[in-house]
């Protein structure tokens, strides 16, 4: 059964800092719901839906809906995909508001890695629990060192190259330069990217995102509140999810499982990849980037590296805008998940809200799409694909 | 060359335990199930491909070859080259390579399992170049 269109994007927020070394967790959640609240006009008594995933604190959504003081939840959902949970949770909540569950479903996350100094180079504790971790703690799995060897691997079947890789980072640096919020804000060449140190290869500093304290919240809305709201409505399309892991020791390095969420999100849609203009792809690397883009459609598998280089995601220059806020590699990467941001930015040019610098003339559809977790290990994965009415 | 310190330790438990007794005896086993008659890794006693409970460890003689790698220079105590080697028996496991030069690692490279001690006393698979 298809949920398309039987719901819509009305609240985004995402919180202007990057650095919050005097806020809790559970404090910035609530400036962020407030702030997607204030976007609506919709009140924390319309709220009848609460998502979060594994930054919320406590026991997620019990402590939040009480820290928050929602008085009239009838939904709760605390997926945890890790980066890619909110894309998950906006599919979610458009399946629950089409069966008629609730009616205005707020999405939370926000974290505050850089205080506590998060580093893509340490284990994660959280895999602690995990029965895959009695096998692999000897070897420091770290977000660095698995999402390498997938760039390590794509280089050696593909001929993808070093210099291919740098210009994600160039495109999202040249959008980053327009976003006052947005952490590194100065324009990057290739050359740049690759005199950044080697920090696991082939991934260079440059290839990788931001470590940043911050937020960001969302409103999913049954279309009747919506179309009653004063900003353009943004409807929800297509929405799909998995997870993918070493399927038993079968490794493959080269796709994600956007290869499977990707068409079940068009096919919902009923878009294909040539239709979408501006993408939202989750960029926790360069590489994530790259193997995402042909995982969706937008080439080939092996052709990533062409489709990428000569500023060809860069607003306004190439065949598809992407992350004109300028992403996780340079604007934020709040709680170290970046699906959130993805849909903000995504609905921003859907409204028409970007930055005029990088706005895409005109927009009908936008995409958004995110891995999270590990790609060299296992993740979660889901695409969505938005629409303009 | 080889790391001049223990890594850590994997986490023993009831499901893994004869594994980590093998890797004391510097062998490396792996789970067969009987029903799809196919190896899988990381080990379990149910059968990720087909769901049966039918499996058994089997002895591995650890040879395969390099999938893929990466050398972790910096934001670590110290540099390691981690690697996913898939071994002749059709699957690919996570690990380290040692007794090389990290700088002259090539994916494809024929390799073989070697035990190291780690930081509780418990033994671990890295695998060296075969020459």
């Amino acid at each position: 059964m298809s949920f398309s269109n039987n719901a819509c994007i009305a609240g985004i927020y995402e919180h202007p800092l990057r650095v919050a070394p005097n806020h809790t967790v559970a404090q910035l959640h609530a400036e962020v719901a407030y702030g997607t609240l204030q976007d609506t006009g919709l009140t924390l008594n319309d709220v009848d839906g609460y998502f979060c995933a594994g930054d919320a604190p406590g026991m997620g959504p019990v402590a939040m809906v009480d820290y928050l003081g929602l008085k009239k939840v009838s939904y709760l959902d605390s997926t945890d995909l890790g980066g890619a949970s909110y894309l998950a949770h906006v599919g979610h909540a458009a399946r629950a508001i089409a069966t008629g569950q609730c009616k205005v479903a707020l999405i939370t996350l926000a974290g505050r890695p850089k205080s506590e100094g998060s580093s893509g180079t340490q284990v994660r504790s959280h895999h602690a629990s995990a029965p895959d971790f009695a096998f692999e703690k000897p070897y420091s799995p770290a977000p660095l060192n698995t999402y390498a060897m997938c760039a390590m691997r794509h280089m050696h079947e593909f001929g993808t190259t070093s210099e291919q890789l740098a210009w994600i980072k160039v495109a999202a640096s040249h959008h980053a330069q327009h976003n006052p919020n947005a952490l590194l804000k100065d324009v990057l060449t290739v050359e740049d990217v690759l005199a950044s140190p080697m920090i696991a290869d082939p991934l260079h500093r440059a290839d990788c995102c931001v470590v940043t304290d911050s937020g960001g919240a969302l409103l999913v809305v049954h279309p009747d509140i919506a179309k009653s709201l004063k900003k353009p409505v943004v409807t929800i399309m297509g929405a799909a999810e998995s997870a993918k892991g070493q399927i038993g020791g079968k490794v493959d390095l080269t796709y994600s499982g956007v290869a499977w969420t990707g068409p079940r999100a068009f096919a919902e849609a009923k878009l294909t990849p040539a239709q979408i203009r501006y993408a939202s792809i989750y960029d926790s690397f360069t590489i994530t980037v790259l193997i995402q883009l042909e995982d969706l459609g937008f080439c080939k598998k092996g052709e990533g590296g062409k489709f990428v280089e000569n500023g060809q995601l860069i607003s306004g220059k190439g065949t598809l805008a992407f992350n004109t806020d300028g992403g996780g590699l340079c604007n934020n990467h709040p709680a170290n998940r970046g699906g959130m941001t993805k849909v903000i930015e995504a609905v921003r040019q859907l409204r028409g809200e970007a930055h005029p610098a990088v706005q895409v003339p005109h927009l009908e559809f936008a995409l958004a799409s995110g891995i999270g977790g590990a790609l060299g290990t296992r993740h979660g994965a889901a695409t969505l694909i938005m629409g303009r009415l | 060359m080889s790391e001049p310190h223990r890594l850590p330790s994997p986490i023993v438990n009831a499901e893994n335990q004869a594994f980590w007794q093998a890797a004391q005896e510097d062998k490396l086993i792996l789970k067969l199930c009987h029903a799809c008659k196919q190896v899988h890794y990381y080990p379990r006693t149910i059968c990720p491909h087909c769901g049966s409970n039918d499996t058994t460890w089997v002895s591995s003689e650890g040879l395969g070859e390099i999938y893929s790698f990466t050398v972790m220079r910096r934001g670590v105590e110290f540099p390691f080259a981690m690697a996913y080697v898939l071994l002749k028996e059709g699957i690919s496991l996570l690990t380290h390579l040692t007794n090389c030069d990290f700088n002259e690692i090539r994916i494809g490279q024929k390799v073989k399992v070697v035990f190291q001690v780690t930081q509780d006393g418990q033994n671990t698979h890295l695998f060296e170049p075969l020459n």
